[in-house]
């Protein structure tokens, strides 16, 4: 059970003048689960990276299984049996679960003329079989659930054999009982040996799953520790090396007698958005909670004119509104903050300026749709000044900034927009914890000045530290609603949560 | 987190790379100069220059439209055919229904404009991939100018003034012995009017924020269908210009004439450090690009390289400005 599997030591990695890892260490042992956590951009990938091949250290070793081992491209690491189940998922969509799985080393017959389908099958189902999966070997990975597919991917890795396998946030797209499926797949590869090493944000998953936890700072080391003589505030203390923000719960007495800003009625779209009707008060931050798949995000996007609804009235500000589009929705102060900040966010290659220009564009033009840059950049030095954006400059692109500060420039986008109804879906999702703490900051100012927020998440403790209101959805209807004083609980969103409607 | 200097370090980097892919291009038809004036005596000549410059003007105009559209992330297969249907609308109205220039240049212009609103409107609002869009364009374009001119080329017979637009010297006439033909004068006033457009107006800052990253863009409440229609019509603007450029310096409108010409439209733009990916770009570039094919084309012409060959280079030079432009984006 203890023998080590692999051991790194004195790694070192520089990138173009930045010191990405300084004499880092690692070990993982057989039939282990550990856990490697750190803000974003403390090295935990750059250091998985070194390990699969994909970048190249500068200095330092690599034990594996007692003889030093070189490691100079993916293919070596998958061939010592070192695997990485990435966030978002290789797997070749309209091809077979029994074809992701075998590809590349496809069996064959006939004086290897042929592939030999039957007995890829075959193989691919005593596979699934060991693991007690139930999916079919001929199923397409793009019919499976994104959970399903994760496991194929999972399976695909135990079909090289490998001893080490690196999950990179394998939790962030799961519903719960998902996570309790993968939770007891780790639980049989623990079983038979394979060391795993388990990145994840999620403090709570880490003493869950996890049997040690090995925390990196600033691409340094800090420690690593038995996950069962640690408490979770020791962990998070050591990852951000200060102080974390810990507010009270809201101040509740906002959500009573209140002028409603925005009101849905009975709107539907498709499968997703049934007979939804909430509002929304002024200077309010009502929380939106329900599992992965409950609809939320289809209702902010229906709501938004993301997508086209099929019936339902909105108002705002007592007066009711057609949404036909985003465009029109922003007309009427409503802005959309996107779970998925890279696709849908922002613009990746392009500068803070542009981003945060980028809702009111015609704001900043002078005659003939001339742009006038000069009032651009006082507007976005304004955003980066008043939300405490850390970037060099407004010239800086976007993509070279951290999650939470990419979040604080697409708030920014909206407040220059003089948006005053903001949806946020899942506003911390991919954000280091010291940077989570900054955004709930300010989501809570924003409410204080009158601003009123929707605020999608699936993060319990985040809606209850921040909604003054929760409504819950589950399956496309909202099936609970609840004032957030001391009364409301986890447990209790999570049986209007689980609601299952006949 | 990230210290003061890693920082600075990263925006020094950035500012070189932006830098470099102008540099690179223009260092590239510097020395491509350099190389042809000292392998052949009769390239750097004032008469040799003007011509290179008179066979970039048509090409290179056609190229800045196709800029807009390559910045969106889109690509227009029309430019080529639609530039022969506005040739061949200019001859209709002032060959057949003996209108005035003006009138025949201005129905020149708004065909090639209609037609990118067309193509605009089925790719914006119908969702069909400006490939398959513009393709069909392409097509249709072919089909009605051959259809139009009963597949006979239209002559401006004693037109003398449609002529003087291409060939005739506005710069000849105020400064002696300048004689820089209008066309070329043309093709760089449209660079400059393109480039403002592109760089200093609302429509260029949504042309690189569609091209960018076009469902954010929708999702910051940026009407996308209704931009993206108008940078389509803009794009026609320039091959309509195109078509009565190629119609005054041939002195006709030839129907059988425009196919080809969309792909060294293309070719001139991504020469130009175009990304074909959307997003990045400009039009001194596209300028610089279709001054590299036509420096290329005519060096190799003056070197007595067979006209089969010179195809043959201008593919690899494509070949080698797009990997440049790869290796540039790898390090960065």
């Amino acid at each position: 059970m203890s023998q080590t599997v692999v051991r790194m030591e004195g790694i070192e990695k520089h990138f173009a003048g930045v010191h990405a890892l300084k004499q880092c260490q690692f070990d993982l042992r057989a039939g282990e689960v550990h856990a490697l956590v750190g803000e974003n951009g403390a090295g935990k990938s750059t250091m998985m990276k070194v390990l699969t091949g994909v970048y190249q250290k500068d200095e330092g070793r690599i034990i594996y299984h007692g003889n030093e081992a070189h490691i100079p491209d993916t293919r070596t690491a998958q061939k010592l049996g070192i695997s990485m189940i990435h966030q978002e998922l290789n797997l070749a969509l309209d091809l077979t679960v029994a074809q992701n799985i075998f590809i590349g080393k496809e069996p064959r017959k006939a004086i290897r003329l042929f592939l030999d389908d039957k007995e890829m099958n075959r193989q691919t189902a005593i596979l699934l079989k060991q693991m007690n999966l139930d999916i079919e070997p001929t199923a397409l990975v793009s019919e499976l659930t994104v959970a399903k597919q994760q496991m194929v991917e999972i399976i695909k890795a135990i079909s090289y054999d490998s001893q080490v396998m690196i999950m990179d946030e394998p939790t962030a797209a799961l519903s719960d009982t998902e996570i309790d499926e993968l939770f007891k797949m780790i639980d049989q590869l623990r079983a038979k040996g394979v060391g795993i090493v388990y990145i994840s944000h999620r403090m709570a998953e880490l003493k869950r799953i996890t049997d040690r936890i090995t925390v990196m700072r600033d691409g340094t080391y800090i420690d690593t520790v038995n996950t069962a003589e640690v408490s979770i505030d020791r962990i998070i203390a050591m990852m951000v090396g200060r102080e974390i923000y810990q507010p009270a719960k809201p101040d509740r007495q906002k959500s009573n007698d209140q002028e409603h800003v925005f009101e849905v009625r009975n709107l539907n779209r498709g499968k997703g958005v049934k007979n939804v009707s909430f509002t929304l008060g002024k200077g309010e931050i009502l929380g939106v909670a329900g599992l992965v798949g409950a609809g939320r995000t289809e209702t902010a996007r229906a709501i938004f004119g993301a997508d086209p609804i099929d019936s339902g009235e909105i108002f705002v500000h007592g007066r009711k509104v057609q949404i036909n589009g985003p465009h029109q929705a922003v007309m009427h102060g409503i802005g959309y903050l996107s779970e998925d900040r890279k696709h849908y966010g922002c613009l990746l290659e392009m500068d803070v300026k542009t981003n945060v220009a980028l809702a009111s564009l015609g704001k900043f033009t002078k005659f003939f749709s001339w742009m006038n840059d000069k009032h651009m950049a006082s507007a976005s030095k304004k955003v980066v000044e008043d939300l405490k954006v850390k970037t060099p400059g407004i010239g800086q692109m976007l993509k070279n900034l951290s999650g939470g500060n990419q979040q604080k420039v697409i708030i920014g986008k909206w407040l220059t927009r003089d948006c005053d109804i903001l949806i946020f879906d899942e506003p911390t999702r991919g954000i280091d914890i010291g940077a989570k703490s900054e955004i709930y900051k300010l989501l809570e100012s924003l409410a204080a000045e009158g601003k009123s927020i929707i605020m999608i998440s699936s993060e319990l403790p985040e809606i209850l530290r921040l909604s003054h209101r929760i409504i819950v959805m589950c399956e496309g209807r909202i099936t609970g609603e609840l004032i957030n004083d001391d009364s409301a609980t986890q447990e209790q969103i999570m049986t209007y949560a689980t609601d299952r409607i006949s | 987190m990230k210290t003061a200097t890693t920082v600075g370090i990263q925006k020094k980097q950035f500012a070189f790379h932006a830098g470099l892919q102008q540099f690179l291009a223009f260092g590239s038809l510097i020395l491509l100069v350099i190389f042809f004036s000292i392998a052949s005596s009769n390239f750097f000549h004032f008469s040799n220059i003007v011509g290179i410059l008179l066979s970039t003007a048509v090409i290179g105009v056609l190229a800045l439209g196709a800029t807009f559209i390559i910045v969106t992330g889109g690509i227009d297969l029309s430019v080529g055919t639609v530039m022969t249907l506005s040739a061949v609308m200019t001859g209709v109205f002032i060959t057949m229904w003996g209108l005035p220039v003006w009138v025949g240049v201005i129905g020149g212009l708004l065909t090639g404009a209609l037609c990118g609103l067309i193509s605009g409107f089925v790719i914006a609002r119908l969702g069909i991939p400006p490939f398959i869009a513009t393709l069909a364009m392409m097509m249709i374009a072919k089909g009605l100018a051959l259809v139009i001119s009963g597949t006979k080329p239209i002559y401006f017979t004693d037109n003398e003034v449609f002529m003087e637009i291409a060939l005739g010297s506005v710069l000849g006439d105020l400064i002696p012995g300048f004689d820089i033909p209008n066309a070329v004068l043309i093709f760089f006033l449209a660079a400059i009017i393109g480039s403002i457009v592109l760089a200093r107006t609302i429509i260029g800052r949504y042309n690189f924020a569609i091209g960018s990253n076009e469902e954010a863009t929708r999702l910051s409440g940026v009407d996308v269908r209704k931009w993206k229609i108008i940078i389509y019509m803009i794009a026609g603007l320039f091959t309509g210009l195109a078509g009565v450029l190629m119609a005054s310096r041939l002195n006709s409108a030839q129907p059988a004439l425009g196919m080809g010409y969309e792909l060294e439209a293309i070719a001139a733009v991504v020469i130009g450090g175009t990304s074909l990916n959307g997003g990045k770009g400009s039009i001194v570039g596209t300028v610089i690009g279709a001054l590299i094919m036509s420096v290329l084309t005519n060096g190799l012409r003056i070197m007595s390289v067979p006209q089969e060959w010179q195809t043959v280079v201008v593919g690899l030079v494509i070949l080698l400005a797009v990997y440049a432009d790869i290796l540039r984006r790898r390090k960065a």
